[in-house]
Formats: C-alpha cells, sequence, structure tokens
C-alpha cells in the first residue's frame, strides 16, 4: 500500500483535536450519573472549561501547528492558507470568550447543561471546516456542522416557548438556505462539471469575451442567496431579530459574533476564489445587498425596545458596512473587510457581555428602558456600554471609526462614490439609535440598579473589549497588517 | 525634533488627567474635590505649557513649527504629525486658555457627577488643542468629530430641562456634515496618495473634483460654525447646555467651522473657493442681518447670545472668503476675539442663572443696584461684543470690513449693518437686565461677583482690552501664514483676470 493513500493530517491537526476532544467531552459530560443540581453544575462547570481549553488549544495547534504547514490537504478539499488562519484565529478566540460569559447566564436560567459547551465546540468546528474549505462539497459539510450545532443551542432553553420557537425559525429558514446553497451549488457543478474550488477558478475565469453561461450565474446566485443569509444580509436577514430575541443570551452573542465571521470568510473566499471570474457579475448582487442591509440596519433599529433586537438590526447594518469592502471586489477591499469583522467582533461581544450583565434580583432583563441611569448605578458598565456604542456608531477615535475608516478608503478608491455617500449617511442615521442607549444610560433618571456580582470574567470580558476598543488608535498596526497580508493569500491563492 | 514633543505633550496631558480622575475612588465629597483639585492643576498646568509655544514661536516664519512626526498606521501611508502654524497657534491658546476657567467657572454650580464632569471636559481638551495641532487629516478628523462625545454628555447629563433634545440635534447635525468631510478627506488621500496637511497645502487638486470636495467640506464646516440656515442647533445646544459647555462651545467649538475653511477651503481648493465666494457671502450677510433681527426678539439671555453669535462667525465666513490679508487676518482675529467674548458673556449669564436660576430677560431688571461690580464687568464684555474701538471685538471687524470693503462694497456695507443691529440688542439686553429699579423681590438678596467668579473674568477681560489696544503681537503670530495663504489664493486667481479683463 503506498504511503501517499494517507492523508496529510498535518495541515487539518486543529480541526482533528477539536472533532476528538469535542466526543471526549460528550463522553465526560455523562458519566455523572443524573442526581443532584450540585453534580449537575459542577459537571457544567467542568466541561465549560474543558470547552474553553479545546478552543485555546486548538488556537495554539492553527498558530503553531498548522500555520507551518499550510498547503492543501485531502484531495483538494481542504485548504490552509494566511487568510483561513486569520479567520481560525479570530474565530476560536471570539467561541472561547463566547464560552466564557455564557456561563453565568446559564446557570442563572437553570439551562447548565453539559451539552452546551459541546455544541459550542463542534459549531466552531464546523466553522473550521468552512474558513478552510476549498470544495463545494466540503463547504457544504463544514455550514452543517455549523449550523445543525447553532439550531440546537438557539433553542436551548427548551422549557421556554421563545427560544423554542428561534430554534425552529432558524432551523427552518437555515434549512431552506442551505438548500437553496445547494441547488446553486449543483447547477454550478452542472456547468463547470467539478465542485473543487481550484477547478471552478480556471472555469469561471474562462476565455475572454466569452460569454458566460446563464445557468452558472443562476447558481451563483442562489450560492449568494445561501450564504447572504448565514451572514443575515438584506434581503435575507429576516430570520436575524427573532433569533436574536428569542435565543438566550449568550446564545446570541455567540450568534452575533462567530458564526458572522465564519460565514463572512466563507463568502468571501467563494466570490474571491472560485467565481473571481465572475467578479462583474456578483459585484452588482453585492453592491444591492449592502446599500440594502446598510439601510434597514439604520432604519430599522430606531424603534426596538428590546436590546437583543436592537444589536440584531445592527449586526445587519454592520454586516452591509463590511460587504462594500466586497462589493469593490479589490484586495484592499477584502483586507478592510477583515479588519471591520474583527473591530466588530470585540464591540459585539463588549456589548453581549454588557447585556449578559443586566440582571435583576437575578432575573435578566433586555428592555433597553432597563438601561435607564445606569452610570449612577454602575458606572463602569455604562462606560464600557457607552465605548461600544459609540464606537458602533463609528464615532473617532473609537475602534468602530477605523473600521469604517477603512472600508470608505476602499470605495471612495475603487470610485463607488455613491456607495460611499450612502454607507456614511446610513452611519449617521445608525448613530441616532447608539446615542439613544448613551442617553438612557446617562440622561435619564435612574431605575432600580442592576445585581451587583455578575460574576468576574463577565467584568473582565466588558473591561477588556471596551478597553481595546477605546485605545485601538494607539496601535492599529498589528491588526492591519495581519489583515493586509491574509487578504494577499487569499488572492495569491 | 530631538526636543520635547511639546504639542503632543499639550495635547494628552489633560487625557492623562482624566484617566487620573477616573481612578479616583472613595466617598462622594472627597471625590468631588480631589476631581475638581485634578482637573483644575491639569489644565492650568496644561496652560502654561501652551504658553511656551508662543514664547518659542517664529513670527517670522509661515511654515508649521514644532512638527512632530511618526509612524501610525504605515500600511495606509497615514502618520502621526503635529505642528502649528501662524493660523493655528493662537486656536491653542484660546482652548487652554477656556478650559481652566470653565473649570473655575463650574466650580460650585456643578454638584453632581462631578468626577464624570471634570473627565469630560478634560478629554474634551485634548480633543481641542488635537484638532489645532493636528497635521495630518485623519488625525484631525479623529479629533475634530471626537469632540463630540464629550459635549454630548456635557449638554445631556449637566443641561436644562430639554437637554436630550438638544444633544441629540447638536450630534446628529454636526456628525451628519462632518461624515461628508470624512469622504472628502478620503478621496484627497486617494487622489494626492497622502494625508499629511502641509504636503497638501501645495498640492494642485484637479478644479472639477475641488468642486464636490468644497461642498463636502463646506457641509460640515458650515454647520460647525454654524452658517445661516444649518445654524438651527446652535441656540438649543447653548440653551440647555450647562455654563461652561456653552462657553467651550461658543468659544472654541464654533471656530472649528472658521479654521477649517482657513486650513483645508481656501488652501486646498482655492478654485472651488474663489467660485463659491458668492454663496459664502450671500449666506453670510443674511446670517448676519437675519440672526441679529432674531436675536433684537429674543427673551432668554443665553439665546439672544447664541443668535449673536451666528452673526458674528457671519464676519468671519465674509472676512475668509475676501482673501485678502486684512479679511484673513480680521477673520482669525474675529474668531480669537469672540471666543473670549462670547465665553465670558455665557459666564455672565451664568453667574445671575447660579443665583435666579432664570435665563428669562424679564426675571431681571435693575441688577446694578444689587450687583454693581457685576453690572461693570457685563458692561465691559458687552462693550467688547459691540465692537466698541478699544475693545477685543472692534479690531476684528474693522479688519474684516476693510478686507471685504476691497472686493465687494456692497457686501461690506450689508456687513456692516450686523454692528450696528449688534449694537441695538446688545444695549437692549444690558438696559433690561441691568438697569431700571430694582423692583423684583428675588432679586434684592443677589450677591455681587465672587473672589472666585471675579478670578474667572479677570484674564478674559485682560484680554479683551490687551486685543483691542495693542493687537500687534498678535496679527505678527498669524501674519506670515496669512500672507501666504493670500499669495496662494492670487495665484488661483490669476487666470480668471484676463478672461475678466477680455470681457470688459
Amino acid at each position: 500500500m503506498p504511503l501517499a493513500e494517507v492523508p496529510n493530517l498535518v495541515p487539518a491537526l486543529p480541526e482533528v483535536f477539536m472533532a476528538l476532544a469535542a466526543m471526549a467531552l460528550l463522553l465526560a459530560g455523562v458519566v455523572p450519573r443524573d442526581g443532584d443540581a450540585a453534580t449537575a453544575t459542577f459537571t457544567s462547570r467542568t466541561v465549560g472549561r474543558l470547552g474553553v481549553l479545546t478552543l485555546i488549544v486548538a488556537m495554539l495547534l492553527v498558530v503553531g501547528v498548522a500555520a507551518q504547514a499550510p498547503g492543501i490537504a485531502f484531495g483538494g478539499l481542504f485548504v490552509v492558507d494566511g487568510y483561513a488562519l486569520f479567520f481560525k484565529v479570530v474565530i476560536l478566540l471570539a467561541s472561547a470568550l463566547c464560552l466564557i460569559i455564557s456561563q453565568g447566564y446559564l446557570e442563572a436560567a437553570r439551562i447548565n447543561r453539559f451539552e452546551y459547551p459541546v455544541l459550542v465546540v463542534l459549531a466552531t468546528l464546523g466553522m473550521m471546516m468552512m474558513i478552510s474549505a476549498n470544495d463545494l462539497i466540503s463547504l457544504y459539510i463544514g455550514l452543517e456542522l455549523q449550523s445543525l450545532a447553532l439550531y440546537v443551542i438557539a433553542a436551548f432553553h427548551r422549557d421556554d416557548a421563545r427560544s423554542a420557537e428561534a430554534g425552529l425559525k432558524y432551523f427552518v429558514l437555515g434549512a431552506l438556505a442551505s438548500g437553496l446553497l445547494l441547488y446553486g451549488a449543483s447547477l454550478v457543478y452542472g456547468f463547470a462539471g467539478s465542485t473543487g474550488f481550484d477547478t471552478l477558478t480556471e472555469v469561471m475565469r474562462g476565455e475572454p469575451g466569452a460569454p458566460v453561461p446563464s445557468g452558472v450565474i443562476v447558481g451563483l446566485v442562489f450560492v449568494i442567496a445561501g450564504l447572504a443569509f448565514k451572514v443575515s444580509a438584506v434581503p435575507f436577514h429576516m430570520w436575524t431579530p427573532d433569533v436574536y430575541e428569542g435565543a438566550p443570551t449568550p446564545v446570541t452573542a455567540f450568534f452575533a459574533v462567530a458564526p458572522k465571521l465564519a460565514a463572512m470568510g466563507l463568502l468571501l473566499r467563494v466570490m474571491v476564489e472560485p467565481f473571481g471570474g465572475l467578479t462583474d457579475q456578483w459585484q452588482q448582487v453585492i453592491t444591492f445587498v449592502a446599500i440594502a442591509s446598510m439601510v434597514l440596519g439604520a432604519f430599522a433599529a430606531i424603534g426596538q425596545t428590546n436590546i437583543k433586537r436592537l444589536m440584531a438590526y445592527s449586526s445587519i447594518g454592520h454586516v452591509g458596512y463590511a460587504l462594500i469592502g466586497l462589493a469593490v471586489g479589490s484586495r484592499e477591499g477584502i483586507a478592510s473587510i477583515l479588519v471591520y469583522m474583527v473591530i466588530y467582533a470585540v464591540m459585539t461581544l463588549g456589548t453581549f457581555a454588557c447585556i449578559l450583565s443586566m440582571r435583576r434580583r437575578g432575573q435578566m432583563t433586555v428592555a433597553i428602558s432597563d438601561l435607564a441611569g445606569l452610570s449612577k448605578t454602575d458606572p463602569v458598565l455604562a462606560l464600557a456600554l457607552a465605548v461600544f456604542m459609540f464606537s458602533l456608531a463609528g464615532v473617532p477615535p473609537l475602534a468602530g471609526f477605523f473600521g469604517k475608516f477603512y472600508i470608505f478608503v476602499v470605495a471612495v478608491d475603487a470610485q463607488a462614490y455613491v456607495l460611499a455617500v450612502i454607507a456614511a449617511l446610513a452611519s449617521a442615521v445608525g448613530a441616532f439609535y447608539y446615542l439613544r442607549i448613551v442617553k438612557i444610560m446617562y440622561f435619564d433618571p435612574p431605575a432600580d440598579g442592576f445585581d451587583a456580582n455578575t460574576g468576574t470574567d463577565l467584568r473582565l470580558v466588558i473591561i477588556g473589549a471596551a478597553l481595546l476598543t477605546a485605545f485601538f488608535f494607539l496601535v492599529p498596526g498589528p491588526l492591519l497588517t495581519s489583515a493586509a497580508s491574509a487578504a494577499a493569500a487569499l488572492f495569491a491563492g | 525634533m530631538d526636543s520635547l514633543p511639546i504639542l503632543s505633550v499639550i495635547t494628552f496631558l489633560p487625557l492623562v488627567g482624566a484617566i487620573f480622575i477616573f481612578t479616583i475612588r472613595g466617598d462622594e465629597a472627597v471625590v468631588a474635590r480631589n476631581a475638581r483639585n485634578v482637573a483644575i492643576l491639569t489644565s492650568l498646568f496644561t496652560f502654561a505649557l501652551s504658553l511656551t509655544i508662543w514664547v518659542n514661536f517664529d513670527t517670522g516664519s509661515a511654515d508649521f513649527q514644532f512638527v512632530e512626526e511618526s509612524a501610525w498606521m504605515p500600511a495606509y501611508g497615514i502618520g502621526y504629525k503635529m505642528g502649528v502654524d501662524g493660523i493655528s497657534m493662537l486656536f491653542v491658546l484660546l482652548s487652554t486658555l477656556l478650559i481652566p476657567i470653565c473649570i473655575l467657572a463650574s466650580w460650585e454650580s456643578v454638584t453632581s457627577r462631578v468626577k464624570e464632569y471634570m473627565v469630560a471636559f478634560l478629554v474634551m481638551e485634548t480633543m481641542l488643542v488635537g484638532t489645532f495641532c493636528a497635521l495630518d487629516l485623519v488625525l484631525f478628523y479623529l479629533f475634530f468629530e471626537g469632540v463630540l462625545i464629550p459635549m454630548f454628555l456635557i449638554i445631556g447629563v449637566w443641561g436644562g430641562p430639554r437637554r436630550v433634545y438638544s444633544a441629540f440635534k447638536f450630534f446628529l447635525y454636526t456628525l451628519t456634515g462632518s461624515v461628508l468631510m470624512l469622504l472628502a478627506l478620503i478621496a484627497i488621500f486617494i487622489e494626492a496618495g497622502t494625508t499629511s496637511i502641509p504636503d497638501l497645502l501645495s498640492y494642485p487638486l484637479p478644479v472639477g473634483m475641488q468642486t464636490w470636495l468644497w461642498l463636502a467640506f463646506f457641509a460640515a464646516f458650515a454647520v460647525k460654525l454654524p452658517m445661516w440656515p444649518v445654524h438651527t442647533w446652535l441656540p438649543d445646544a447653548h440653551v440647555e447646555a450647562p455654563t461652561a459647555g456653552s462657553v467651550i462651545l461658543a468659544g472654541v467649538l464654533l471656530k472649528y467651522g472658521g479654521y477649517g475653511f482657513v486650513r483645508f477651503s481656501l488652501p486646498m481648493m482655492p478654485e472651488a473657493s474663489i467660485m463659491f465666494t458668492p454663496l459664502v457671502f450671500g449666506l453670510s450677510v443674511i446670517a448676519v442681518v437675519y440672526t441679529s433681527l432674531v436675536a433684537l426678539a429674543q427673551e432668554d439671555m443665553k439665546k439672544l447670545i447664541a443668535y449673536s453669535s451666528v452673526a458674528h462667525m457671519g464676519f468671519v465666513t465674509v472676512g475668509a472668503f475676501s482673501m485678502t490679508t486684512q479679511g484673513l487676518e480680521g477673520a482669525i482675529f474675529q474668531m480669537l476675539s469672540h471666543g473670549v467674548v462670547s465665553a465670558a458673556l455665557f459666564l455672565i449669564v451664568g453667574v445671575v442663572y447660579d443665583r435666579v436660576h432664570s435665563r428669562d430677560i424679564e426675571t431681571y431688571g435693575g441688577l446694578v443696584h444689587a450687583m454693581p461690580k457685576y453690572a461693570l464687568v457685563f458692561m465691559l464684555f458687552m462693550l467688547a461684543s459691540v465692537g466698541l474701538p478699544g475693545t477685543a471685538g472692534f479690531v476684528g471687524e474693522f479688519l474684516v470690513l476693510v478686507g471685504v470693503f476691497q472686493v465687494n462694497a456692497w457686501v461690506a456695507a450689508l456687513t456692516a449693518t450686523g454692528t450696528i443691529l449688534g449694537a441695538a440688542y446688545m444695549l437692549y439686553l444690558y438696559r433690561r437686565v441691568i438697569f431700571g429699579a430694582l423692583t423684583k423681590e428675588k432679586l434684592k438678596a443677589v450677591l455681587d461677583l465672587r473672589p472666585r467668579e471675579i478670578a474667572v473674568f479677570a484674564p478674559l477681560l485682560f484680554l479683551v482690552f490687551w486685543m483691542g489696544l495693542y493687537p500687534q503681537p498678535f496679527l505678527n503670530v498669524m501674519h506670515a501664514s496669512v500672507d501666504q495663504l493670500v499669495e496662494r489664493l492670487d495665484l488661483a486667481r490669476a487666470p480668471i483676470k484676463p478672461a475678466t479683463l477680455v470681457a470688459n
């Protein structure tokens, strides 16, 4: 038997490790017999910590092992390049932080079951696969692994009607989106004769001047529709507010950060690599999606009273800004998206950590009006949330401004002036609802304070994210450089 | 430069003070006292440091001085660059002077959340000074916009009854104008390949592009200045802001617009500026005449002064776009004198507001009997605002009128009516508040100026007379830079001259 048939596992070592670790955690979780609540709490805490550890070890493996052996594995299905490494590190960090801030909430809501960290690890594994997919088939496997885990954790609070509704809604619409994506992929396969990205790249480039078969265009549009659903871009955003509102808050935090990063990473790779030859075709679609997302995100959030719904519309708007970078289709555009998404992830994670601290006499609250006078009852939390809000609004010198700035730079550079002006005006409209939260915290007379002790972990995450957001302007260099090289890797491949 | 990076120190020292105040813990009264002390010491020290700039400033040079440069975002070719020239230097001093005055003025009147209040003012000082020192477009925008955050909080937290509405209006108005400017800044960056302001001052932007850029900058600066018809946020913001907030708003923030025109619009887009001069003149003349008339009808003291600010800023734009040496120097001088005088007028309103808690003019009357010292101080600043010769207000208005008269006598004549109307509404205000019989019960017991308040007004009074009687030191500072700017504008106008001759 020739040795070549044993696949080279080194590039995929972090994924292999995560898969094994997830199964081991599952086994570990069932070992303690059902019994008193104390045992259950202990199990869930232990598994939760081990889950965080798994993600951190996986990140070390990404940096230490996979980064040393970039290349293509599994017969072209799996690729490790600078671009994938960038996203993997960010996603693993985000997932680990999401797990850390979840524990307190799960215990308070009495849904601290050990399956939660296992599902998060599995979903993250799916994301890693998505980022490294080099074939429509492996793309789909990664996407489904992620989605199935997410459907379950959306409904994790199974005694709560809204959580169950969120899970079901997400599942039905997600399945529809997956169907669209598969249909598009099969059309593309039918015309191109391959599902591998490398072959597709060649085929799509085609002969100069030759017309693109309309079947490929239809397939491309379906693929975009499926992926737009995953990044929750308009007009495939309808699920977002409902799922964000219904799902348990730490799950919402996770949804808003890690899967969004992964789906964005996937969308960019699919558009730039296999469909790079059809840039003229998808550019119009992405431009429309970007404009619609920004405008809807800015206007629809104004009337919200639930902070989770507000963050849902906010995330739709932010995806719109990020997609401008794709709409211009340049390498600098991709780099600016990477910067934008990382900054977005930090701000959003911090905001959700603040939302998780909104606990009054043991009960979670999500009404924006409950934040009234927070600056008096908990100045640190109020200041952190104000930093996040100003940053999400894009006010300098906070990090969110830089995200928008780099996006605007590529838009103006590509002479997409209309897009840039719409984005600028949408950000001014959007500023209104972020400011409203600051207003409620700082200008309104105080309501009852929140519970003081919501855990040191949560506080540390909030303060860390706030400091990063506030002082990003001091050292923007490292993020810019790594995003630039990640984008370069995508275009080289 | 191997010496101390003086501008960065002046810019960020207040921020350090703010962070220090933020870490103060303990009993509320102790925290408040310590916060006040740290804030006043930090801001006074900053002011003292900023004086060294003036001492070491070389008035013979039109170049940027005290320049500091270091890498910031090398991937984009955007650097951290600071420096001042004759146009910006005095604004730095104006900012560092007014902040300690604000802190001193709020010593007793602000009693709630003193710690946050002081933090907000020190953060604002960093933003203000940074705006005038920044020599990089992105850095400039960072400070220019960043000032919105502390100001929004100051109006919203410590303001009057309609503070929420005013804070939002202020924020969203200025943000909308500024994001358009941000796009224009980026367009310049893409076109010229640099964000360094000194390099851009001599970069010839294509004339077709200038038109759009000019309009985008105009959107930002016209709102900040503010020009008619986008001035409506200003009366609201002033009325609701706490006294010190109004002082900074009128004293420094309004200068952002005029500074922006002189720093960006005129030198970087000279052709477009020449093309749009009639528009600016038209709007400015409307502003001067209309808002003066509106001021005449006000029943609220702060609103009256707010409208008078709009009128005075009309002088600034007229002077700047006259594109003559006298007009430009007059515009800059007018901004400085207005910075001092309007700040003082808001402080004057604050004095009686602290005692009587009303801004309505009809609440007052006959104050001269109860508060003679106050009446004297009020009179001096009122006359300075009117532009009486010998006070700061006169020099600026006179130079502006001399400048614009060379260009367009009609505009000069119409603008001059502003000084007459200004005298009318200010004297009318003074009569209603100070003179007459002291009949109102509430006013009979009011105390005259306290030593702390005199300490607040003394430096401002000194400046008003210094600038009015011996303006040369101030004009010397700006002269070289303004001359260079006028030369550049003349150059841009040169190709048009033959055409007009032919037409004649």
